[in-house]
């Protein structure tokens, strides 16, 4: 009977659930020092096997919406050292103190059948944030470092039932900066306050641990698959958001480009690809004429890349090899409802 | 001589930053080429020298350099080859996003997408590099060969680019930008300079491409209002290869047979070049002709100067708009030099060149082409070219001796 209950907090909760918190203590030293960790065990997120025992002094969470990443399950946590604040602005972008951590765990599979493939850590140093990747071992005694990152075969899940094989790219240190630069230097990018989910007790550890300069907005932003959080266009300037605009902004690595799909920049129809000519595109513009052309997603250079998996074409330029059939079906439907000039 | 003192002050403190020891990172082509380089390319400190093998890196990912200081040095552009043949991601085949970096000495081929970009990486060098499609000129290839964006000190020397979809070598929203003693055939524009301000485009050779040489501005871009630029003793020659650019991109619409063609951009210096064998034309000055929606934007061109060109062959084979009919009217062949008219005598567009020039007698630069009033004329006033050579820091050019 009580065995039946877990299983069902489990099947409820996704991936998150089958983290069972464990007291445990945090090397600090191995995320505020210079150097590189080779193995993911040095800093004491995790005790046991995989990520099934995170330590207690984690918080765990989840995005309303996240970035795709060829359908993986992510596992998110937030650490900062006993004491030390974290600082939310007025828009709800968390400040994280010196030695502070954020890890992200990918893998496959729900709840207690969650298996990890590598751990993305961000750790605030003094000198700024580091991003390194760690690679799960078979046995999941350990997860190792690998600067250069590696690809792996793996089977994805998809929803027809039917696995799909592709060959699962972990970022090396520098396409970790590609996403998470601005103006040149690593930042975090998920944790904004309104689009994270949490538990009723993380959320309290959160909040009781953040200087709050503005309303507190925590899970106030649309959830780019539920009609019940947000109009069709906040749901689709929330995906774009997420998936595109860490590289399109004025300050991110496609500064270059013009088209800024962050929600500062929405003041610039233009800018925000509203007929907004390629610039760079080469074969990725697909023949189109606009990034967005208002009413018709088939001419649409936006939607002609994300529908792709070619090197060249494909946006975002990583983190994926698989469509995201969903998302693109968001947009299509977004943009056929945008009216034509 | 407290100037000096300060100076030698300042120079010790450089020394006593800079590593004790600048190390040599060797890289072997061969399996696990991929997660070698990629790992040198992460370790090397300032000052070190990744140094890439004889033989061919046979690569699935891009690459990508962040450390500031770094040379990437490999046996010779036709020694050591990056082939990215295999790549199953990443827009580029190299990616540079640190400052003061050399590149020297080997080659980059079949990149899906761009060869080698780097992005907000000042004082960049490329020397003595050859990008290369090796299939040909085709759509499928990736759009630029060297592709430095949003710099400050840029040279480019001494490269070889060939069958790049959109640029061989693009430089763009840069400043301080030498490209010389380079060559670019058979892509759709040969060396393209967009949105940049203050750029020497000398000693270079653009045959075969669509397009030879490309001056643009484009609207709605962080950095526009292109200028200053001069670009002489080029051979641009036989630039006769069908545009194969993906639609949509602003080089599509460059006219096969193009010699150099500049486009919204001010103060801008063609002398010393050798021209032959474009069919279209030798120099077309035109300003930006699609919709846009952009209060900052300056669509046409001003202050203009070319001198002491020599014009071959050209004008035979027109490839755009009423070409023919331009052909027919002033003698079988398009005149060796193109003006849209627009601005009129205060665009200030001037030539000393002894070849006749075709004023399109446009007043605006997106008017129908079917509307135009095209008749010889005359650019006279004073051609000769006063704009200041380009000086890159004493260091690149060390970089190369």
């Amino acid at each position: 009977m009580k065995l039946w209950r877990i299983a069902l907090a489990f099947a409820c909760a996704g991936p998150l659930a089958s983290a069972a918190p464990v007291p445990g203590s945090i090397a600090d030293s191995a995320i505020q020092d210079a150097g590189y960790p080779r193995t993911l065990s040095e800093f004491g997120f995790f005790t046991g096997q995989g990520v099934t025992a995170p330590s207690d002094q984690l918080i765990g969470y989840s995005l309303r919406t996240p970035l795709f990443s060829d359908y993986a399950e992510k596992q998110r946590f937030i650490y900062v050292p006993a004491a030390a604040r974290i600082s939310a602005d007025a828009n709800g972008t968390l400040d994280f103190p010196v030695g502070s951590a954020l890890i992200k765990t990918f893998g496959y599979g729900q709840g207690v059948a969650f298996r990890p493939i590598e751990t993305r850590v961000l750790l605030r140093r003094a000198s700024g944030w580091e991003a390194l990747p760690y690679v799960w071992k078979p046995d999941m005694s350990d997860a190792e470092l690998k600067l250069a990152g590696t690809r792996l075969p793996v089977m994805v899940p998809r929803a027809s039932g039917r696995a799909q094989p592709i060959s699962y790219a972990v970022p090396n240190k520098n396409q970790c900066k590609e996403c998470h630069a601005r103006s040149g230097a690593v930042v975090p990018i998920g944790p904004v306050a309104a689009n994270m989910a949490l538990t009723a007790k993380a959320a309290a550890s959160l909040r009781s641990r953040t200087d709050w300069k503005g309303p507190l907005s925590l899970g106030s932003a649309p959830v780019w698959n539920d009609a019940g959080t947000g109009s069709l266009d906040a749901r689709a300037r929330a995906y774009l958001a997420i998936n595109c605009a860490h590289c399109h902004n004025p300050q991110g690595s496609a500064s270059n480009s013009g088209l800024f799909l962050n929600a500062g920049a929405a003041g610039d129809p233009v800018a925000t690809g509203l007929y907004k000519r390629p610039v760079a595109a080469g074969r990725g513009s697909g023949g189109h004429d606009f990034a967005i052309a208002p009413g018709d997603p088939d001419r649409s250079i936006m939607v002609h890349r994300m529908s792709s998996t070619e090197p060249g074409i494909a946006m975002p330029e990583v983190g994926r090899s698989l469509v995201h059939d969903e998302g693109v079906a968001l947009i299509r439907e977004w943009i056929s409802s945008l009216p034509a000039k | 001589m407290k100037r000096k003192f300060a100076a030698a002050i300042a120079l010790m403190a450089c020394v006593a930053s800079a590593p004790l020891v600048a190390k040599e990172i060797p890289v072997a082509a061969g399996s696990g080429a991929q997660e070698r380089l990629q790992e040198a390319l992460i370790v090397a400190q300032p000052g070190d020298v990744v140094k890439l093998g004889e033989g061919r890196f046979a690569l699935t990912d891009g690459l990508s350099l962040d450390v500031a200081g770094v040379t990437v040095k490999g046996a010779g552009p036709d020694k050591s080859v990056l082939s990215f043949a295999g790549q199953l991601a990443a827009g580029e085949g190299l990616l540079v996003t640190s400052d003061n970096v050399v590149l020297r000495d080997f080659a980059v081929e079949d990149s899906k997408g761009d060869a080698i970009k780097s992005k907000g990486a000042d004082n960049i060098v490329y020397h003595n590099i050859r990008v290369e499609w090796t299939g040909g000129p085709r759509e499928t290839n990736g759009a630029y060969g060297i592709y430095p964006v949003e710099s400050e000190n840029v040279l480019v020397d001494s490269v070889l680019v060939i069958g790049a979809s959109d640029a061989g070598i693009y430089v763009g929203q840069s400043r301080n930008i030498v490209v010389r003693n380079s060559i670019a055939r058979f892509n759709v524009a040969g060396i393209e300079i967009e949105n940049c301000f203050n750029a020497d485009v000398h000693d270079n050779v653009a045959t075969k491409n669509t397009g030879g040489i490309l001056v643009f501005d484009l609207p709605n871009l962080p950095q526009q209002g292109g200028h200053n630029v001069r670009v002489f003793d080029n051979i641009v020659a036989e630039n006769d290869t069908p545009n194969f650019a993906p639609k949509g991109n602003i080089v599509a619409s460059v006219p096969s047979g193009t010699g150099i063609m500049v486009m919204a951009n001010r103060d801008i210096e063609i002398f010393d070049n050798v021209f032959d064998g474009n069919g279209s034309s030798n120099i077309m000055v035109i300003g930006y002709r699609q919709k846009y929606d952009d209060a900052k934007y300056q669509p046409s061109v001003r202050n203009v100067r070319i001198s002491d060109n020599a014009h071959g062959k050209t004008g035979f084979a027109p490839q755009f708009a009423g070409g023919e009919m331009l052909a027919a009217a002033f003698g079988g062949s398009v005149p060796p030099i193109i003006w849209d008219g627009v601005g009129g005598a205060e665009a200030s567009i001037v030539s000393s060149d002894e070849v006749p020039v075709l004023n399109l007698g446009l007043t605006r630069s997106d008017q129908p082409i079917e509307t135009a009033q095209p008749a010889l004329a005359k650019l006279t006033g004073d051609a000769a070219p006063r704009l200041p050579k380009i000086v890159m820091p004493a260091a690149m050019e060390a970089a190369i001796k």
